[in-house]
């Protein structure tokens, strides 16, 4: 397998590159001190001591907006080929384009009309005004 | 070139890693992930044949296969957060209101 | 190529018309004042009228469209038919459960409208891929509608489970798909087919792919070794969602399993047919001795939903045309029976679905003497009891079995029904034997609800007395089928 070889230069380059971190890591640790302390065990938060746990609930919003972000991120996936060479499919693919479009705008709009789109729904702003 | 049959290998451990991580892992997103995994190892299959035979629409269907996992994951997604609302768990373990 | 596409547009308008009214409905539920959005139940049903007037306007249409990939014969529209009907009971049924329920009624009846087409798709794909995508569409729709009752921890597992185990199972049969897409070199069935015959196709690749398709759909369809999401799911779902899982998903997965097995694969189907041999032996055991002991109904039902996919698979195994038109016999007669069943256990089971065991229907048959009639109608004909139409089919399928000489399997499956009439009549035993206890409150019934129960008994008796029509036009329908 000749054409093989042209992956040796990876290889080489895989290897050279674990070899480099197992040795200077193995180095380190045989040359290193050992004083550990509670301070230094603690995970390091930019010299601060860290306050409540790290595992904290983001707002389910940044989750809703990702989802919309999804439906239109895979929509380009189909509207670049069709962009690249609908002039050559003519008027028959074009329509079909417009009414996928059309379908996705569709779903928008319903996000849009139930309130998704706005950080603060319509309805727990009036709670929060009470507050 | 790299031989077909490298990139089936390579697209079968993906897959087995997939199956076996969903048969093993507790945590209903890990499982979820895994479940990505096996849909890519097959789109990599896909791509593999469609390169090999020099035909186009093994590539189209990864674009499919594409849309209908982020349609998956929107949904199931939705699930996963409906059900930590009222359970307040991901453990598979511990969503067992039915059992025979 | 795109003059000759627009041509080929009418074979595929059932679909377009129930897209566009699943849509409709989505935006009427959102921009409609609260008052109004009941209407989405009377649009719904509207579109499968005007989808049934679609396809039965196709009749006597065949051949393959859109490069092959959509095929419009005879099978693909006794399926839609019944599809169709599944649906349209469905969405009557959900009605009044999604008013009780306060659920909403036109994403309800929305999804339903876009399960449909999933499995439309999938009854007339004349390719792989095309059957994943309207899997995915059916099976997207209907993990929604599981979870729909969405602050209630039952329904939202229910939805997990049938998700994870779902689109695990897909995940499989797109490998499969995979395979055989390298091993021929094209997704197309016929193609697949002519490639297998011409010897021009990896056998060792092909054999994975039919196993790997298999247990694809195997998940779908609820057969043993791949049915234990089941009657979690179905316990946990809404009711009448628990009544479309068992026919709906059901129908389509046997519908496309009988069309790629038959048109593809049909040397390599030979070679795994003692696998399916003995899967529909253990799925009709392992149904009905689980139903046996089960106190809860919609887990006992789920149990028999489980043995009746064990008949239906004798009907794959036989791989004649008997056997196919026993098929879609079985399959619309079951869809009747078993959403009739589903319909009473749902009004039975009163608000929040509390009321689902056994000993809730202890009385009924004093209490309310219309309802217990009609359930037992559904449960004997569940049980294959004869002048009811679960008789009939049980009795095709078992003849075609006979006719390929699967002589044990008929024997299994006669005795298991002889098992399934255990559990069936228990529960007639409970509602005519035993006393109402004395806190009974009366069940609401509704309009919708006793359209579906007295069409279901309708058809159950009409197709169980004179099966004839039915069982001619699925023979005609099944002729031209390649």
């Amino acid at each position: 397998m000749p054409m093989m070889l042209q992956f040796a230069n990876v290889l080489v380059f895989l290897a050279v590159g674990i070899f480099f971190l197992v040795f200077s890591l193995t180095l380190s640790s045989l040359v290193r001190p050992y004083k550990y302390s509670a301070e230094k065990l603690s995970p390091y938060e930019c010299g601060e001591n860290p306050v409540g746990s790290p595992w904290i609930q983001f707002n389910i919003r940044f989750y809703v907006f990702a989802l919309i972000f999804i439906v239109f991120d895979v929509e380009v996936v189909f509207l670049v080929p069709w962009a690249v060479v609908f002039k050559k499919l003519g008027m028959f693919a074009f329509v079909e384009g417009l009414i996928f479009i059309a379908i996705l705008a569709v779903g928008l709009a319903y996000v849009w009309a139930k309130g998704d789109l706005q950080w603060v729904r319509p309805e727990e702003r009036g709670s929060l005004a009470e507050r | 070139m790299i031989p077909l049959g490298f990139y089936l290998v390579v697209s079968a451990i993906l897959f087995s890693i997939g199956a076996y991580g969903f048969l093993i892992k507790r945590n209903i997103i890990t499982l979820f992930m895994c479940i990505e995994l096996m849909l890519n190892a097959v789109n990599l299959s896909f791509v593999a044949f469609a390169r090999y035979y020099a035909l186009l629409d093994g590539q189209v269907f990864v674009f499919f296969v594409m849309a209908v996992a982020a349609a998956e994951a929107a949904v199931g997604l939705g699930i996963i957060v409906a059900l930590f609302r009222n359970r307040q768990t991901l453990n598979v373990d511990e969503t067992n209101l039915m059992k025979w | 190529m795109d003059g000759s596409l627009a041509l080929e547009i009418p074979q595929i308008f059932p679909e377009i018309a129930l897209s566009v009214f699943g849509i409709a409905i989505l935006l009427l539920d959102t921009f409609l004042p609260k008052s109004k959005r009941h209407a989405a139940t009377g649009i719904a049903l509207a579109a499968i009228a005007l989808t049934a007037v679609f396809t039965l306007g196709l009749v006597g249409e065949d051949g393959t469209f859109f490069s092959g990939m959509i095929v419009v014969d005879g099978f693909s529209i006794f399926l839609r038919i019944t599809f169709l009907v599944v649906g349209a009971l469905t969405v009557l049924a959900s009605s009044s459960y999604a008013t009780r329920e306060n659920l909403a009624v036109g994403e309800f009846q929305a999804l339903v409208l876009f399960a449909i087409v999933g499995m439309n798709l999938m009854a007339a794909s004349n390719e792989l891929i095309m059957i994943f995508l309207g899997l995915e569409t059916l099976s997207i729709a209907s993990y929604i509608l599981l979870g729909i009752k969405r602050s209630d921890a039952k329904s939202n597992e229910a939805a997990l489970k049938y998700f994870l185990l779902g689109s695990f199972s897909s995940a499989f049969m797109l490998y499969g798909i995979a395979l055989a897409y390298g091993a021929t070199r094209t997704t197309n069935l016929e193609a697949i087919g002519r490639e297998i015959a011409a010897g021009s196709a990896g056998m060792t690749l092909i054999y994975v792919a039919v196993g790997l398709l298999f247990v694809g759909f195997g998940f779908k369809v609820a057969v043993v070794p791949f049915h234990v999401w089941t009657p979690d799911v179905y316990e946990g779902a809404p009711t009448p969602i628990s009544a479309f899982m068992s026919v709906g998903p059901k129908a389509a997965g046997f519908a496309v399993l009988v069309r790629v097995l038959m048109v593809a694969f049909p040397a390599a189907y030979a070679k795994w047919l003692g696998l399916v041999w003995l899967s529909a032996v253990l799925t009709m055991f392992v149904g009905n001795c689980v139903a046996l002991v089960q106190s809860n109904i919609k887990r006992m039902l789920a149990y028999s939903s489980i043995a009746h996919a064990g008949y239906i698979l004798v009907a794959v195994a036989t791989r004649n045309q008997e056997g196919v038109a026993a098929l879609l016999f079985y399959t619309l007669t079951y869809a009747l029976m078993n959403i009739g069943a589903f319909t009473i256990v749902s009004l039975v089971s009163r608000q929040g679905d509390r009321k689902t065991y056994l000993d809730d229907y202890a009385g009924l048959g004093f209490k309310q003497p219309g309802l217990a009639a009609a359930l037992s109608i559904f449960l004997l004909s569940l049980a294959g009891i004869p002048l009811t139409a679960g008789f009939a089919g049980k009795f095709f399928i078992f003849r075609a079995a006979l006719e390929s000489k699967f002589v044990w399997l008929a024997i299994i499956g006669v005795l298991n029904s002889a098992i399934s009439v255990y559990y069936y009549l228990r529960v007639i035993v409970v509602m005519y034997m035993k006393e109402a206890p004395d806190d009974w409150s009366p069940v609401a019934m509704s309009s919708s609800a006793i359209a579906v129960i007295a069409l279901s008994v309708l058809g159950i008796l009409q197709f169980g007395i004179f099966p004839d029509m039915l069982i001619s036009l699925a023979r005609s329908s099944v002729i031209g089928y390649r």
